[in-house]
């Protein structure tokens, strides 16, 4: 019964996320049509004689109305075809399959990290106000909203990979590689996540049922994981489910500063060589993967909060 | 006759109101510091327009890279400019704008959230799905893809940041606007058959300015991110144009041997933006008792 509902509930956000994404598309599409220099003269490279270029527009179908361009386009993206890079000459969507998993690792790492330094962090300095630990807490979030991660990433390289010599700066050959990229990508987590729990933690605490449960004298255990913690996690998951997309701008600065080889720094490299159809590419999966992430964060948000996910999945 | 004297009171307890604030933010003392700290930088930059230690375009092949000294406070970057003329001049370009942008995402996505949620109905759905499509991209993303597009320049900043972040300030002050709409006094400017765009700016605007000032005051501290990070990334303004991302991938190569070219103009960078995020939660105290939550995308 549960699963149904939830299918359904799945069905009817992926059915509300279309319109959306079809408005990606066309805001791309005028991107790439406002693009300076012409999409043929590029492919076929400085040099190339004037038919040939005219050649390769008719081929693109560049020659077409823009209404027709965009049905074709739109028709080509259906199929899973990403295009042709201009500068491997390989299929788009074979690039980024092949760089994918390392963006993968390096978010999911960072998370990680994120999460096991601001919960235990933003707990204990709910349960302990006007100790150290709320200090170290607040410049923890401040320096996570306010220095600029490329700039945290070069110290970071400075410090552990140039003085102290123990971390290796670039590149991705052993599962050290991943340690600097990832905690520099936590910082741009932790600050908001330490916040979010230490306050949620702190609402909780003042609320009836953690009272009753003091007044029932249940060990501080039981009170703080089942009665605190269980009804902190609704907002802590919010804030995680709103910072996906920090998590996909802020990869694409730190895999370009740790030559880290996943999709952001692919993105930036294929800018600098003018590889329109592989940056169009790019932009098209992070946004599609973005729609798709935002739809599991909301079933999940269903999950554990009972009040929502009776109202949710009863109108579905 | 007593008309005037309604409106002497009116006057009195805004005054009185006003002062309360102040009072409320003068007691946050990081956010009254860093008040301090904005003014501080803000004087190097106008400082910057008519007098600099250097020349910050003159490069000297003979002076490169040297470490900070009486001569160079901040010492010499990879072609021998000195940098702290160089970050004089600079902020007024990552400053610079930050604050435009910032002023016109302010004032495209607040007249957006005002109309669809004053008016609702078909415009309202309109103006929802084009703020869905702008939120469908991670901001940095949309920077990028707008950077790309628009080419380099300071029009083409200025465009690709005011452009990723309004939407958030269309879906923030609709929200505003539906909480307001149904209060009475709403309802007897609208029976006493004043215009609509009358009530929007007389009315609700002002009641909703605080949470529009709040959250520009964070969004002033993420531009200045956003814009330098662009710069780093090489889509901002093309060199040798001092904007302080710029000037951090300048200095990357010699990361190895002489960091304080990298180190300073990030330092900048972070207290601006740290200064400018502590005033935020300043005002947010000050201003909106009910204290909101902001949240922060990047």
């Amino acid at each position: 019964m549960i699963y149904m509902s939830l299918v359904r509930y799945l069905i009817r956000r992926g059915y509300q996320s279309i319109p959306t994404f079809i408005g990606a598309l066309l805001f791309m599409f005028i991107l790439v049509r406002v693009l300076p220099g012409d999409p043929a003269r590029l492919i076929a490279g400085p040099e190339a004689l004037e038919e040939d270029v005219q050649r390769i527009r008719e081929q693109l179908g560049l020659d077409k109305p823009l209404y027709a361009q965009f049905v074709d386009y739109v028709m080509t993206l259906l199929r899973g075809d990403l295009g042709t890079s201009i500068k491997f000459r390989t299929p788009v969507i074979n690039e980024i399959l092949h760089r994918l998993p390392y963006t993968i690792a390096l978010a999911l790492v960072a998370e990680a990290i994120a999460v096991a330094i601001a919960l235990p962090l933003g707990i204990m300095s709910a349960l302990r106000p006007n100790s150290k630990l709320t200090y170290v807490t607040s410049v923890i979030s401040l320096i996570g909203a306010s220095a600029p991660i490329f700039w945290i990433a070069l110290m970071f390289i400075y410090v552990f990979s140039v003085s102290l010599k123990i971390l290796p700066s670039s590149g991705a050959d052993s599962p050290r590689h991943i340690i600097l990229p990832a905690t520099t990508l936590s910082l741009l987590l932790m600050g908001n996540l330490t916040r979010i729990t230490r306050s949620s933690v702190i609402e909780a605490l003042n609320s009836n049922h953690v009272l009753t449960a003091m007044a029932k004298g249940l060990r501080d255990r039981v009170i703080l994981i089942r009665h605190i913690l269980k009804n902190a996690m609704i907002p802590i998951v919010t804030i995680m489910g709103l910072q996906v997309g920090s998590l996909l701008g802020g990869a694409i600065i730190t895999e370009t500063v740790y030559a880290w080889p996943g999709i952001g720094s692919l993105l930036i490299d294929s800018i600098f060589f003018r590889d329109y159809t592989l940056i169009q590419g790019i932009i098209l999966f992070i946004v599609l993967t973005f729609i798709v992430i935002n739809i599991v964060v909301d079933v999940i948000y269903a999950l554990i909060d009972p009040r929502i996910r009776d109202v949710l999945w009863r109108v579905s | 006759m007593e008309s005037e004297l309604v409106l002497k009171k009116i006057e009195e307890v805004r005054r009185k109101r006003l002062k309360e604030m102040w009072e409320v933010f003068k007691s946050n003392k990081s956010a009254y510091y860093s008040l301090y700290v904005v003014i501080a930088i803000a004087s190097l930059i106008l400082i910057g327009f008519i007098y600099t230690p250097y020349d910050p375009y003159d490069f000297d092949l003979s002076r490169v890279r040297q470490p900070p000294s009486i001569n160079h406070p901040l010492g010499t970057d990879e072609l021998g400019r000195d940098i702290l003329s160089r970050l004089m001049v600079g902020g007024r370009y990552t400053i610079g704008i930050s604050v435009i942008s910032v002023l016109l995402g302010t004032l495209l996505g607040s007249i957006l959230g005002l109309i669809s949620g004053y008016f609702g109905g078909r415009l309202d759905a309109i103006i929802q799905r084009f703020v869905d499509v702008t939120l469908a991209f991670p901001t940095t993303l949309l920077a990028i893809a707008l950077m790309v597009s628009l080419g380099p320049g300071m029009l083409s900043l200025i465009a690709a940041i005011s452009i990723s972040t309004f939407p958030v300030y269309a879906r923030l002050v609709r929200g505003a606007v539906l909480q307001l709409i149904n209060e009475d006094y709403i309802t007897a400017v609208k029976l006493l058959g004043r215009s609509s765009w009358y009530i929007m700016f007389r009315h609700v605007l002002p009641n909703i300015l605080s949470v529009i000032v709040v959250q520009s005051t964070y969004y002033l501290g993420f531009s200045i991110l956003l814009a330098s990070s662009l710069g780093f990334l090489g889509l901002g303004i093309p060199p040798p144009t001092p904007e302080w991302g710029a000037m951090i991938s300048g200095g990357r190569v010699y990361l190895f041997s002489s960091p304080h070219i990298v180190v300073f103009p990030g330092l900048f960078i972070m207290v601006t933006a740290l200064a400018f995020n502590l005033i935020g939660d300043g005002l947010r105290d000050a201003l909106d008792p009910r204290s909101r939550m902001f949240i922060r995308r990047f």
